[in-house]
């Protein structure tokens, strides 16, 4: 029955957005973050979608990969900061604070149209089984 | 009137539900995939998927691609006679959607058209389950005779 399959690719797409939401969760959480002693800040991170078809025709989604972003960081001019170097400046992440909100709204609409789908489908099959007993 | 007669109707609308199924298995995918990278949108083509399944289509025999029932032997029923019928659309019969408005990424889902697919084939197979309730409360109460 395809109506049960569509629980499996709505699923995998709930599942890989909420794994974006994740990811931007932990962007925003860090992006104030400063370089530690080994002089490294935190990398922005992205998640890559990949198309994973069914064997039926289907196209489901998942995750492939959690890429780091090289953009350059950012550097503050802060000479009394503990974390600052020789010249006072301090560095932070890379992180696009505007980019990551739009991608958490983007990541939440994907995920609610995926759940309505999922609604759908879930009535449909409700209305399948009492075929023949109205 | 033979028994055949009287649940044909019931026979093509079951037919009819499983490829709406089929296609909202295929939307949903669509709809999964709004944002990958290089993803392109699937369809198929309903009415010739239907007249496949049902072989109504001139030159009769409904065929095994749509229906998933392959004949090797001359005893062997064909999906017509209401035996068969996954309702199974091979993707070699799914069409990729033609783009409208080029993103960036490749990907040409458009989720608005997606959406009103998604509710169009829910309400029409809505519409098929009610078809088969009918069909089924009238040969009930011609059974009964009430």
């Amino acid at each position: 029955m395809s109506l049960m399959k569509v629980f499996n690719i709505s699923g995998s797409a709930v599942s890989a957005q909420s794994q974006r939401l994740n990811v931007v969760a932990s962007n925003l959480a860090n992006a104030e973050s400063v370089a530690g002693p080994d002089g490294q800040s935190y990398k922005s991170r992205q998640v890559v979608f990949q198309s994973q078809p069914t064997a039926d025709g289907g196209a489901g989604v998942k995750v492939s990969s959690v890429i780091e972003d090289n953009a350059p960081a950012k550097r503050v001019y802060e000479p009394g900061h503990p974390m600052a170097d020789q010249t006072g400046y301090v560095t932070q992440s890379n992180v696009n604070v505007v980019e990551e909100m739009v991608n958490m709204i983007s990541a939440s609409r994907s995920y609610q149209n995926n759940v309505e789908v999922m609604n759908t489908a879930r009535q449909l099959l409700q209305k399948t089984l009492q075929m023949g007993q109205s | 009137m033979s028994a055949s007669r009287l649940t044909e109707s019931i026979d093509f609308h079951g037919r009819a539900l499983l490829l709406r199924a089929e296609r909202q298995k295929v939307i949903a995918g669509n709809i999964a995939n709004a944002d990958t990278p290089r993803f392109a949108a699937r369809d198929f083509d309903f009415k010739a998927a239907l007249a496949d399944a049902t072989g109504s289509r001139e030159g009769a025999e409904p065929s095994a691609a749509a229906t998933g029932v392959a004949t090797t032997h001359a005893g062997h029923l064909t999906g017509s006679g209401g035996t068969g019928g996954t309702g199974r659309v091979d993707s070699t019969v799914q069409k990729y959607r033609v783009t409208e408005q080029p993103s960036i990424d490749a990907n040409n889902v458009d989720l608005d058209r997606e959406r009103a697919n998604f509710a169009d084939n829910a309400v029409r197979y809505e519409a098929g389950l009610r078809f088969i309730n009918g069909s089924v409360r009238t040969l009930l109460s011609a059974i009964r005779g009430e």
